[in-house]
């Protein structure tokens, strides 16, 4: 599918979650979560421990074992609900790992080498040329110092040995790297020494711009401080159940979930019985219906 | 092995500016197909060899009838002694035309981007591969240092002093059935004398030997480092090497004196009509280091279990093994360290992968004997299947005839990670390259210590095993 005119032309892209309906292992996870991010917009999605922000982040990008059960993913009027994760980054969907898997033996190098490559050209086959070496190390050398990142890094095996911030930078470089249409950023700010949070909110404002979508994930103030969101989502139990501005991020900061939890009282019962249910896929659909 | 940009796909216009000919009828000796002591007294004929190498090859020949065919390892009951030469002259080979090659090498050697010359040689379409410009500065370097570097045929006759110490000694006829057979009809090979305190600094590569049989059927390899001396030698490519021959099995002897290195880096890819069994030996003396890098791809079987014998004290062996076996494939490979004598250290390290239905065994033995007490020695070997039809299998035997000795063994067997695909596909990349991606990742410590450009092309032949478009 080609983009239309009108969209290459300038205006923005525009990503659209449509009533999204998610199974894991046929446990029912998320019940209808509806989300538009436009080119160019910072969103935040926050909500507590297990209520479906990294489920929704998986899904986006085409996790396997996340269904979708029914509802729908479009960019731009195109639905990707069938498009394998491949495919999706290639047409500019791009998720920083709340937890990145490590590959053993794979250097950062060659890796990115192959993904910039193929997100570039995303006509690509396997097997045709990369990106030209010495570009593609120029541009690398580049984007590593931006960031603050010892070019050393780029030798290494992906994520091996590496501490769980300097996993966090390498989602950010890779970012850089792929400049995506949207980004997804998985709680890129946990784990992080106030400095590297500093360093990862710079390097995300730097980013982002009118080329770039971005859902922030996030516990923390600091990532919203520097890259304030125009719209702030609140998840519970598997819905977005309020949505508002910055001021509403700063208000759960502050005050924690208890007063959506009481604003919001089928879904708190929801999210109890989450918790307290014996492992039975019945009880949970009984319940989502 | 080049890495230079992919040649042009029209191979065989030109051909004949070559000097190919197809079809080859005026040839002097092919001998006729079958074993017999008549086919051994002629092969020793025709190469004009001394009397003791004839006697040398008939004894040989008698142990071959005698021994029974391995009841282990893979499946010979279809391999028919009978029906299969075991001796064509290099000059005289049968010259295959480029265009009866199989699609899937020929598609290949573009792929990997293999100058047109080389790509006739691995092909089997030219007999030798011409580098004399490579090779004459590079013989004369060698020469000046007292350096031996010839095929065994002319090593035969050029210094049949050496030649005949060391002969046979490592592996005896009598060792197993192919090394029988090896020793009755053996032809071309390396013959390597590096002497005392000379250090080779570069990586010697059997294709820069010129007029010898390369890749024979029944190639015989003998090297000697005497003491304080050094070697890397490199033999084998990563491309697909066509045979019309299905029985190759080769004997490596290897001689490492006090003090003396050797590395010997093969790199195997038969087609897959080929049966490899290979016979693989070195002795390692006191305070010296043998190691043998050894990949296998392709064939129908192959076995091959490369052995250091560490025969003083402070001998240390080293086997790094790499197996990918594909449809219609089994690598049955591993290795041997015998432990000899006390303070002696050994370490296998072996990563196998079986996809579209291979089989990929590690088959490996540590023996201590019961003198060689405070000997050392570390196994590790990993398979990595990639689909349900495909196999590994792990033969780890331990002999030990001593206390006081450290033995590790760890083995691991997995599969690609769902977390991992899904993590390189979300990265632009599809299913079939980060999978590939992820196989390369899982051989990388061995590949590393491969020779740069073997090393390219290595990872490339991966990537092109995994798109399936290589048998
Ligand atoms: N792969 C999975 N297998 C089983 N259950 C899962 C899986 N992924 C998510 N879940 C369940 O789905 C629910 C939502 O999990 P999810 O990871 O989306 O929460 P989250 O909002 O990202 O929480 P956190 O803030 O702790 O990261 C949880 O109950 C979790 O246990
Ligand atoms: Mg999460």
């Amino acid at each position: 599918m080609r983009l239309s005119k009108k969209v290459r032309d300038g205006m923005s892209s525009l990503l659209k979650i449509i009533d999204l309906h998610v199974s894991v292992e046929d446990k029912p996870i998320l019940h209808g979560v509806s989300l538009e991010i436009r080119q160019g917009e910072i969103h935040a999605l926050m909500g507590p421990n297990g209520s479906g922000k990294s489920t929704l982040a998986y899904t986006l990008v085409g996790h396997p074992k996340y269904e979708i059960t029914s509802g729908s993913i479009e960019v731009d009027g195109t639905p990707l609900n069938e498009l394998d994760p491949c495919e999706r980054a290639r047409k500019g969907l791009f998720l920083a790992f709340q937890y990145p898997v490590t590959i053993p033996g794979v250097k950062v190098s060659d890796f990115l080498r192959h993904a910039v490559t193929n997100v570039r050209n995303p006509e690509r086959k396997d097997g045709e040329s990369l990106m030209p070496m010495r570009e593609f190390r120029k541009e690398l050398k580049q984007k590593m110092e931006e960031l603050g990142m010892d070019t050393e890094f780029a030798r290494r095996y992906l994520n091996e040995g590496f501490s769980g911030g300097e996993k966090k930078r390498m989602e950010i470089l890779q970012l850089a790297m792929l400049q995506p249409k949207f980004a997804i950023l998985d709680e890129t700010d946990s784990g992080l020494d106030s400095d590297a949070v500093r360093v990862v909110s710079e390097g995300v404002r730097k980013l982002s711009g009118p080329q770039m979508g971005v859902l922030i994930i996030t516990h923390h103030e600091r990532l919203l401080e520097y890259n304030v969101p125009q719209f702030t989502h609140v998840m519970l139990a598997g819905k977005i159940v309020e949505t508002g501005d910055a001021a509403l991020a700063h208000e759960l900061h502050n005050h924690g979930y208890a007063q959506i939890r009481e604003r919001h009282p089928v879904e708190a019962a929801e999210e109890q019985s989450r918790q307290n249910r014996p492992e039975t896929v019945g009880v949970a659909t009984a319940v989502a219906k | 092995m080049s890495t230079e940009a992919p040649a042009t796909p029209e191979i065989g216009v030109g051909d004949y500016q070559y000097g190919f000919h197809y079809g080859t009828e005026d040839y002097v000796f092919r001998g006729r197909k079958g074993i017999d002591r008549d086919i051994v007294k002629q092969i020793s004929q025709i190469k004009k060899e001394p009397k003791w190498m004839l006697d040398f090859r008939l004894e040989a020949l008698d142990i071959f009838f005698q021994k029974p065919m391995p009841k282990w390892g893979g499946a010979l009951s279809e391999l028919d002694f009978q029906d299969i030469f075991y001796y064509v002259r290099a000059s005289d080979k049968q010259e295959t035309s480029w265009e009866s090659l199989p699609d899937d090498i020929r598609k290949t050697y573009d792929r990997l981007g293999i100058p047109e010359a080389e790509k006739k040689y691995l092909a089997g379409v030219k007999a030798q591969y011409e580098s004399e410009v490579v090779y004459g500065s590079l013989q004369e370097d060698l020469a000046n240092k007292g350096v031996i570097f010839t095929d065994t045929d002319s090593a035969l006759r050029e210094h049949p002093e050496l030649f005949r110490e060391y002969f046979g000694t490592v592996i005896p006829s009598a060792d197993n059935k192919f090394a029988a057979l090896n020793s009755a009809v053996w032809s071309g090979g390396s013959f390597i004398y590096v002497p005392k305190g000379v250090q080779i600094e570069f990586p010697l590569q059997a294709y820069f030997r010129i007029n010898s049989e390369n890749m024979g059927q029944f190639e015989r390899t003998l090297i000697i480092v005497d003491e304080g001396a050094s070697i890397h030698y490199v033999e084998g490519c990563t491309a697909p090497t066509y045979s019309s021959e299905s029985l190759h099995s080769a004997v490596v002897e290897i001689i490492v004196k006090r003090n003396a290195r050797c590395r010997y880096t093969t790199i195997q890819n038969w087609s897959n009509n080929v049966y490899n069994l290979v016979t693989k030996r070195a002795m390692a003396y006191g305070d010296s280091l043998m190691e043998w890098v050894d990949g296998n791809l392709g064939s129908k079987l192959t076995m091959k279990y490369p052995a250091i014998y560490l025969m003083e004290p402070g001998a240390r062996g080293e086997t790094l093994s790499i197996a990918f076996a594909n449809h219609g494939q089994h690598q049955d490979a591993g290795a041997k360290m015998v432990h000899c004598a006390p303070h002696t250290s050994s370490r296998i390290i072996s990563k196998s992968i079986s996809k579209g239905g291979g089989r990929a065994s590690y088959r490996g033995l540590v023996k201590v004997e019961n003198n060689a007490h405070h000997c050392k020695s570390n196994v590790v070997c990993d398979a990595l299947i990639l689909d349900s039809a495909s196999r590994s299998d792990t033969y780890p035997y331990i002999e030990v005839d001593q206390d006081n000795v450290a033995i590790e063994h760890e083995a691991s067997v997995s599969k690609i990670a769902e977390e991992q695909l899904l993590y390189l596909m979300s990265r632009g990349m599809t299913e079939t390259e980060a999978s590939a991606m992820i196989v390369t990742g899982f051989i990388e410590p061995l590949v590393k210590e491969l020779p740069m450009e073997y090393a390219v092309e290595m990872n490339r032949l991966i990537e092109l095993q995994m798109e399936g478009s290589v048998g």
